[in-house]
């Protein structure tokens, strides 16, 4: 067996390395209700920077399907300050917010982006921030922008600043990337000649586990993306290791072993330590998932004759099941409010993303397939991710957690997958 | 854009073959090269087995599936039979099954149904002689499709466990 000779491989093939050359771009296809409408001015001097600010936030609002881009032409030089701005002609315009900036190089070589959301009925600031910033943290302020914009207005948080991470297969090359929220700015954590699969963020940001075929079977790896340290496998054990879920608190990782026979679902610490089963049938017990509190875990199963998700207290005990419409429900995923399940369910031989309000036990179902898998909810609940395919080539697709509104993400010449969104970073 | 499409065509290159299901398999066969040395050296090799025939080229050594399932049907057991026998007579002999599905479904659970088609042929393969410290089971899921259009012709194909004995894979 060649089980010793893997390591030395992954570090051939590993590159920590530059910027993706293919950029995932965005298509809308659905529109959302209740659009707020908002006027993002053009930011007087941002053209000194990499790219436009005020582009990006406008895009970043119009693809959270929450807003609607006012046209601000015509308004020669932008306002800076709220004294500058001609409310009535915003009011006739039928902007509801305003956001004026501006951005200035700084004598140390970077610049400082400020920037002020205005109330076009009240005519009154709703607030304000100052960056300074590098030019290569241009793209992330603008996001940060967008982001508290989208709180202002919406009172939710914005996930324009989070990033996400898929599976790229171009050829016979699979890559695990990370990438902004909006596709752009994506980085190769891993390349490597044989399947990767099942991507999962660590709750802090700054590790990922995945499931690696270097070795001619499924191991488990763990990689942090801040130091370039050699992934580390967390589970090689006789059989398969797949399906990585980490718990709330990022100390533990829950994962499906097959060293005792069928797959089942395991703990382990977060370094593959201190191994413990926690399902026991003679079933297929998989995609564990923990829910925001770290109390339960939900998973799928055929115990009882098909594949359905069931949930059970995350220290082990009995489960519960949670579907019964339909003989495939899969891929069970909570959103970090508690409150949705989303999961695959096969209707009619079609694949589709559903949503389970778990107080009630309504489903929704989100979309139409034929082929949607590995859906992830973004960390404000309102999108989730998913994998879908359009002529036959996979792309991400994601939908708000209500149904309304729909886009899909896609490279040119290549099988995107198995999208997972991070979490929020602290800031 | 460039690299797009370079990548395209290396793509259908690769694939282009795999995507007409008629005869995938060509990896050993020595019938393929006609003009190279004398293929007569390659049988001998053959280690201290007494039955010549207990060792069918990998391509043969295969058990398909119909969809959803993982029982092994009855016309798989002359092969794994030999098989078996043959761990039992070879107990230096190691094998990896890998178990495969077809792309519906969730990649992870297909993790899970390709392990147990796996562990089905295995379980078989002990019950036949061989030992559980020569055989290990695993899943390649979906992930490792054999043929890669969207239709049962090619489905089919990739519903399947490979037997692979050490230095196969």
């Amino acid at each position: 067996m060649r089980s010793r000779t893997f390591a030395p491989l992954i570090a051939a093939i590993l590159l920590l390395a530059g910027p993706a050359q293919a950029q995932l771009t965005i298509e809308i296809i659905g529109g959302g209700a209740n659009q707020i409408p908002v006027a993002v001015l053009p930011f007087a001097g941002e053209s000194a920077l990499p790219q436009s600010i005020t582009e990006i936030v406008e895009q970043d609002l119009s693809r959270s399907g929450r807003f609607r881009a006012i046209f601000v032409g015509g308004v020669n030089p932008p306002p800076t300050e709220i004294a500058q701005v001609n409310f009535p002609d915003w009011k006739s315009r039928l902007a509801d917010a305003l956001l004026i900036g501006e951005a200035k190089r700084l004598n140390d070589g970077r610049f400082e982006v400020r920037f002020r959301l205005l109330d076009v009925l009240k005519q009154s600031q709703i607030g304000g921030i100052a960056f300074t910033l590098t030019a290569a943290q241009t793209r992330l302020t603008a996001h940060k922008i967008a982001d508290f914009v989208y709180e202002k207005l919406t009172g939710e948080r914005g996930v324009f600043s989070t990033r996400i991470a898929y599976i790229v297969k171009q050829g016979p090359r699979y890559e695990l990337r990370v990438a902004d929220a909006d596709g752009q700015n994506a980085q190769s954590i891993l390349i490597s000649p044989e399947p990767i699969m099942s991507p999962a963020w660590s709750p802090d940001g700054v590790r990922m586990a995945y499931v690696s075929f270097q070795n001619k079977k499924p191991i488990l790896f763990v990689q942090s993306l801040t130091a370039s340290k050699q992934p580390a496998p967390v589970a090689n054990y006789r059989g398969s290791n797949s399906a990585p879920a980490w718990s709330p608190d990022g100390k533990q990782l829950a994962a499906v072993l097959t060293k005792d026979g069928t797959s089942q679902v395991y703990l382990m610490n977060a370094d593959g330590t201190n191994l413990r089963r926690i399902t026991f049938s003679d079933a297929i017990d998989t995609e564990p998932f923990f829910t925001p509190d770290g109390q339960s875990i939900y998973f799928t199963s055929d115990r009882g004759g098909s594949p359905q998700i069931y949930r059970m207290p995350a220290g082990g005990g009995e489960p519960v099941r949670v579907t019964f419409e339909g003989d495939y429900n899969v891929s069970p995923r909570v959103s970090h409010d508690g409150k949705i399940l989303a999961y695959i369910s096969r209707v009619n031989g079609r694949f589709q993303v559903m949503a389970m309000d778990l107080d009630s036990k309504q489903v929704q179902t989100l979309t139409d397939g034929p082929r949607d898998e590995s859906p992830s909810f973004a960390p404000n609940g309102r999108i989730i991710l998913y994998a879908t395919d359009n002529d036959n080539r996979g792309v991400l697709a994601a939908v708000s957690s209500d149904g309304r509104f729909k886009q899909r993400l896609g490279i040119q010449a290549a099988d995107v997958r198995e999208p997972s969104w991070g979490p929020f970073l602290g800031n | 854009m460039k690299k797009a499409l370079f990548s395209a065509l290396t793509l259908a290159l690769l694939y282009g073959c795999a995507s007409t299901p008629v005869e995938p398999e060509k990896p050993a066969p020595p019938s393929a090269a006609p003009e190279v040395q004398p293929p007569v050296s390659a049988r001998p090799i053959q280690p201290a087995a007494p039955q010549g025939d207990a060792l069918p080229d990998r391509s043969k050594r295969s058990v398909f599936y119909e969809y959803d399932k993982y029982d092994v049907k009855d016309e798989y057991r002359p092969l794994l039979q030999a098989q078996g026998k043959y761990l039992a007579e070879n107990r230096g002999k190691k094998m990896l099954i890998q178990g495969n599905c077809d792309e519906r479904g969730s990649r992870e659970y297909n993790i899970a149904l390709g392990q147990r088609r796996a562990e089905g042929v295995k379980r078989m393969l002990l019950l036949m002689g061989a030992t559980g410290t020569q055989v290990e089971s695993v899943s390649l899921g979906e992930e490792k499709p054999r043929c890669t259009e969207h239709n049962e012709a090619c489905w089919s194909q990739n519903r399947r466990s490979d037997m692979l004995y050490g230095g196969e894979y």
